[in-house]
C-alpha cells in the first residue's frame, strides 16, 4: 500500500477562502514592516561593518565574564553570544576609528585568558570595513530586485502578463514575510540569508508556475468552466505534488537545520519557512489574484457562465 | 514514451557513467587514487575556506595616492619641457588640477604646443598608435593653463597598477611557500586573496601590506635634528626598531635616489660576523656599477637605506663596494629580515593597499563544518530515498536511483570544472536532493492522474511524461535564473552555492526526463503492464 498523504480526490475550494487569505497575508505582511520598522532586523557583520571573532573553549564558557571582561577594553558596543554550542562563543565588536583591526583583535586576544579557563581556539575571525558592507548591501537589494524583474519576464513570455503580476505579487509576499521572520527571530542576516531568499524566490515560483501550467492547460480544456471553479480544480489537480515537493525539500531542509551545523543556521531556517510561504503564496495568493484580471482564452467565449465580457470589436477604432 | 532509440539510450548511459566516474574520486583516499589507472579522472572538488580553513582578504588600492604621485611627476616632465623651450613659468598642484602661470603670457600658444607633446598616450602601441591620452588642459581667461588628468586614464592606469599589485603579491605569496593561493582583481580597484589551509592573517598582512618602496640615498650629516631642511633635502624618520636613546630620530637625507628597490636582483636573509640576522642582497648590473660608483665617491660619509618613508639603516660607507652586492643591518630577527628579503625580492607594490574584508576560518571550524555538511546530507538523501519509496513504490526506486545518478553528476561536474565547494554549496546540494525529486514527482503525479481517469497503463505513462514536460522546463527555468542572478551578485561561499543550485537544477532535469524515462520504458516495453502501482 502506497503512502498518499493527499487524497485521490480532493476538490477543496481554495478560492472561496481568498478573502481570508487575503486579510490574513495583509496583516502579516503590515506585521513584518511593523516588525521592521520597530525591532529591525539583526544585520550581520557582512551588512553592518565590524569584526568578529569566534572562539572555541575547553570548559563551557562564562558568557557574562567573557562580556564583562571585554567591556573594559572600552571599545564600544561589545555583543558576546553562544553559537550553537556552550563551548563555542561569538564575540561581536564594533569597527574601531582610528585603530586598525588587528590592534583591536590584538586587545582582545590579550585580555580572552582573564575570563576563559583554558586554551582558547580562534575558530574563525572576519572583519568587514563599512563601504564594503555598503555595497554588499546594496549588491544583494539589487540582485532581489533583478531576480523578481528577471522572472516577470520569463513568466510573461511563457504566459500572460496577467499570470507574470500574479507571480511577482506572490513572490513580493514571500520576501516580506521572510524578512519579517528574521525581525521576530532575531535571527542573524547575512549574505546567507540573501542567498536563501533567492532561493526561496526560485521555489516559491517553482510551485507557482506548477499551478499556473495548470490552470493554463484547464483554460483550454474547459472553455466553459466559471473562473473560480476552474482554478479550484487546477490547485486540486496539483496538490498532490504541491505536497509532495514541499515535504521532500522540507525532509532534507530539517537535516539541514538539525545536524549541518551552526554555520548554515539561518539559512537552512529562512529556506524552511520560505517552503511553508511559498507553498501557501501560489495557492491562496497568486492563484486567486487571476481572478482581478481578465484572462484571454483562446476563442472568444460569450456564455454567461464563463465571467468574461467579450465586448466586440468596434468598427473604426 | 516507449520509442527510445539505441543512440540515445547509450548518450543517456554514457552521461550517466561520467557523472559516477568524474564523482567518485571525492570518495577515495589519496593512495586509492594513486593506485588507480591513468585513464579515469582523479580530480577531486577544491574545498572552499570555510571547509578546510583559511584567509579570505579583500584589498583596495589606494588610488588617490596613485592620482598624486601622476600629478607630481607630470608636473615634473611640464616643467622640463617648458624650460627646455625657453618659456619661464611657476606651477603648482592644486586638489587634482597642476595649475601653470607663465611668466609672458604671451607665449601661451607656444606652451600649449609644448604640453601637447608631453601627452602620454596610454594603452595604445608604438605602431598602431591609439590609447587614451593621459592628460587635458584648458587655457584660461586669466592666461593660466589648467591641466588635469583625464578620467579614462586614470582608470587606465588604475588598472595596471592593480595588474601589477597582483604580481607582485603573486611573487611575495609565492616565497612564503604556502598552497595555491587565489590573487585576483574584484570590481574597480580591488584585490582578491584566498590563501587556503593558512590560519596567519597577521603574518599574511605583514607580506602583503607594506608597500616595500627601497631607496638609497645620501645622508646629511652636517645636519642636526632642529635645523631647517634646505632645498633638495628631505627629513625622514628613523624606522621605529632602529631608534635608539640618544642618538636623533630622523635624518635629513638628499632627496636624490642613488638606486631603488628596482635595481634589486635578489634578497633574503643573511648574517653578519657576529651572526647576527641581516638582509643580504645584490643588485643587477646597472645597479651594482652605480652602487659602485658613488660609494668610491663618498667614502666616510652615510648614507640611508630607506623602506616606505622611513630609515632602517644608515650605515657609514667605509670603503667602495664594488662586488654588486651588500647586506642591510639592523635590529632584525631571523623571521623579519627573511620577511623583508621576500619583500624586497617581490618587488614593491604600486600603491598602497589597505584590507577592507578580512575573514579567517581555523582549520578547527572547517573540518567540523564538514563533517556536519556530510552528515546531514547523508541523513537527508536517506529520508527523503525513503519517503519517495513509500508513497511511488517501484517508481519510487526508479526516482532514487536517478536521485542517486544526480548526486554523482553535480559532484562529478564540480570536480571537473574545478569549482570550489562551499559550506553553502553543500546546502545547495541539501536542497537539491529534495527539489531534485521534484521534476519525478510531476512526472508521477501526472501518470498516475492520466492512469485514474482511465486511460490505460502504457498510455497514461506516455501522457503522463509528456504533459510534464512543459511544467518541468518552466518550474526549473525559474529557479535556474535565481541561481544566475546569485551568481552574478554574489561573493565567494555565495557564488558557490548559486553553481551547485545551477548544476542540481539541470542534473535534476537530465535524470527526470532522461534517465529515469529510460528505465521505465525498458520495464514498460518488458512488461507491458496493465495496471500501474503508483
Amino acid at each position: 500500500m502506497l503512502l498518499k498523504l493527499v487524497p485521490e480526490n480532493t476538490f477543496i475550494k481554495f478560492i472561496n477562502f481568498r478573502k481570508f487569505a487575503y486579510v490574513f497575508s495583509l496583516m502579516m505582511i503590515v506585521a513584518a514592516f511593523g516588525l521592521y520598522f520597530s525591532k529591525g532586523l539583526n544585520f550581520g557583520i557582512d551588512f553592518e561593518g565590524g569584526i568578529m571573532v569566534e572562539i572555541g573553549t575547553e570548559e563551557v564558557a562564562d558568557i557574562g565574564k567573557i562580556r564583562s571582561t571585554l567591556s573594559e577594553l572600552d571599545l564600544g558596543d561589545v555583543k558576546v553570544q553562544e553559537f550553537g554550542d556552550p563551548k563555542d562563543v561569538l564575540i561581536r565588536l564594533e569597527y574601531q576609528e582610528g585603530m586598525t583591526v588587528d590592534q583591536v583583535v590584538e586587545k582582545v586576544r590579550e585580555v580572552l585568558p582573564d575570563a576563559i579557563e583554558g586554551e582558547i581556539s580562534y575558530r574563525r575571525t572576519e572583519t568587514v570595513g563599512s563601504t564594503v558592507s555598503e555595497e554588499l548591501i546594496s549588491d544583494g537589494i539589487m540582485a532581489v530586485i533583478l531576480a523578481i524583474g528577471a522572472v516577470l519576464i520569463y513568466i510573461w513570455l511563457r504566459f500572460e502578463w496577467q499570470f507574470g503580476m500574479g507571480a511577482v505579487i506572490a513572490l513580493v509576499h514571500d520576501v516580506i514575510l521572510t524578512i519579517g521572520m528574521f525581525s521576530l527571530t532575531g535571527l542573524e542576516f547575512n549574505l546567507s540569508t540573501i542567498a536563501a531568499i533567492l532561493t526561496i524566490v526560485g521555489y516559491s515560483l517553482n510551485d507557482t508556475v506548477v499551478v499556473y501550467d495548470r490552470i493554463r492547460e484547464n483554460l483550454k480544456k474547459f472553455r466553459k468552466k466559471p473562473m473560480p471553479e476552474l482554478l479550484n480544480l487546477s490547485i486540486n489537480d496539483t496538490l498532490s505534488r504541491t505536497v509532495m515537493t514541499s515535504l521532500t525539500t522540507l525532509i532534507a531542509l530539517a537535516s539541514l537545520f538539525f545536524l549541518g551545523g551552526e554555520g548554515i543556521h539561518g539559512f537552512s531556517a529562512a529556506m524552511i519557512w520560505g517552503i511553508f510561504v511559498g507553498t501557501y503564496s501560489s495557492i491562496f495568493i497568486a492563484a486567486p489574484i487571476l481572478l482581478w484580471v481578465e484572462l484571454r482564452r483562446d476563442e472568444p467565449d460569450t456564455s454567461p457562465e464563463a465571467g468574461v465580457d467579450v465586448i466586440p470589436p468596434q468598427k473604426g477604432s | 514514451m516507449l520509442d527510445f532509440p539505441r543512440w540515445k539510450v547509450v548518450l543517456i548511459t554514457l552521461v550517466a557513467l561520467f557523472g559516477v566516474v568524474s564523482a567518485a574520486p571525492n570518495f577515495l583516499s589519496d593512495e586509492q587514487l594513486n593506485s588507480l589507472p591513468d585513464f579515469l579522472p582523479k580530480k577531486q572538488l577544491t574545498l572552499g575556506l570555510d571547509l578546510q580553513g583559511g584567509v579570505h582578504l579583500l584589498m583596495e588600492v589606494d588610488l588617490t595616492e596613485v592620482r598624486q604621485e601622476k600629478l607630481i611627476s607630470k608636473r615634473g616632465d611640464i616643467r622640463d619641457a617648458l624650460r627646455a623651450a625657453s618659456i619661464p613659468q611657476r606651477s603648482a598642484i592644486r586638489g587634482d588640477n597642476i595649475v601653470i602661470n607663465l611668466t609672458k603670457p604671451e607665449q601661451a600658444d607656444q606652451a600649449l604646443d609644448v604640453l601637447d607633446d608631453t601627452v602620454e598616450m596610454l594603452g595604445g602601441s608604438a605602431l598602431t598608435g591609439g590609447g587614451v591620452p593621459d592628460i587635458e588642459y584648458l587655457k584660461q581667461e586669466n592666461g593660466a593653463i589648467i591641466v588635469s588628468l583625464t578620467e579614462d586614464g586614470l582608470i587606465k592606469r588604475g588598472n595596471d597598477v592593480i595588474t601589477q599589485s597582483i604580481e607582485v603579491l603573486r611573487r611575495r605569496i609565492d616565497g612564503m611557500g604556502t598552497t595555491e593561493p587565489n590573487i585576483q582583481k574584484q570590481g574597480e580597484g580591488r584585490i582578491l586573496i584566498q590563501v587556503p589551509g593558512f590560519d596567519d592573517p597577521q603574518k599574511l598582512k605583514n607580506i602583503i601590506g607594506k608597500t616595500a618602496k627601497l631607496s638609497f640615498q645620501l645622508v646629511n650629516s652636517a645636519m642636526g635634528s632642529q635645523d631647517r631642511v634646505p632645498p633638495g633635502y628631505e627629513r625622514l624618520p628613523m624606522a621605529e626598531s632602529e631608534r635608539v636613546p640618544g642618538l636623533p630620530d630622523s635624518l635629513v637625507v638628499s632627496k636624490r635616489k642613488i638606486l631603488t628597490g628596482e635595481n634589486l636582483k635578489e634578497a633574503g636573509l643573511g648574517y653578519d660576523q657576529d651572526n647576527r640576522p641581516v638582509v643580504s642582497f645584490r643588485f643587477d648590473n646597472f645597479g651594482g656599477k652605480r652602487f659602485a660608483d658613488v660609494t668610491r665617491k663618498n667614502v666616510n660619509r652615510r648614507f640611508a637605506i630607506i623602506l616606505d618613508g622611513e630609515i632602517i639603516s644608515a650605515p657609514n660607507i667605509q670603503s667602495p663596494i664594488l662586488g654588486g652586492s651588500g647586506i642591510i643591518t639592523g635590529n632584525f630577527t631571523v623571521e623579519s629580515a627573511s620577511e623583508l628579503g621576500l619583500l624586497l625580492s617581490a618587488g614593491a607594490l604600486p600603491a598602497r593597499l589597505t584590507v577592507v574584508e578580512e575573514r579567517t576560518v581555523g582549520p578547527d571550524l572547517g573540518s567540523d563544518n564538514i563533517e556536519a555538511g556530510k552528515i546531514a546530507a547523508i541523513i537527508g538523501l536517506l529520508a527523503v530515498m525513503v519517503y519517495i519509496v513509500l508513497s511511488y513504490g517501484m517508481f519510487g526506486m526508479v526516482a532514487n536511483f536517478a536521485l542517486i545518478i544526480n548526486i554523482s553528476l553535480i559532484f562529478g561536474l564540480l570536480s571537473t570544472l574545478g569549482a570550489t565547494l562551499t559550506m553553502p554549496g553543500v546546502a545547495g546540494i541539501v536542497l537539491t536532493i529534495g527539489m531534485a525529486v521534484d521534476a519525478n514527482v510531476l512526472i508521477f503525479e501526472r501518470v498516475r492522474e492520466e492512469f485514474r481517469k482511465g486511460k490505460k497503463a502504457l498510455s497514461a505513462l506516455d501522457t503522463g511524461y509528456d504533459k510534464a514536460f512543459s511544467t518541468i522546463i518552466d518550474a526549473n527555468v525559474t529557479t535556474f535564473i535565481a541561481a544566475l542572478i546569485l551568481f552574478q551578485f554574489g561573493t565567494g561561499p555565495i557564488k558557490g552555492f548559486a553553481v551547485t543550485l545551477a548544476i542540481g537544477v539541470a542534473t535534476s532535469m537530465f535524470t527526470a526526463v532522461s534517465f529515469s524515462r529510460m528505465i521505465i520504458s525498458a520495464w514498460a516495453v518488458r512488461k507491458r503492464p496493465t495496471v500501474l502501482k503508483i
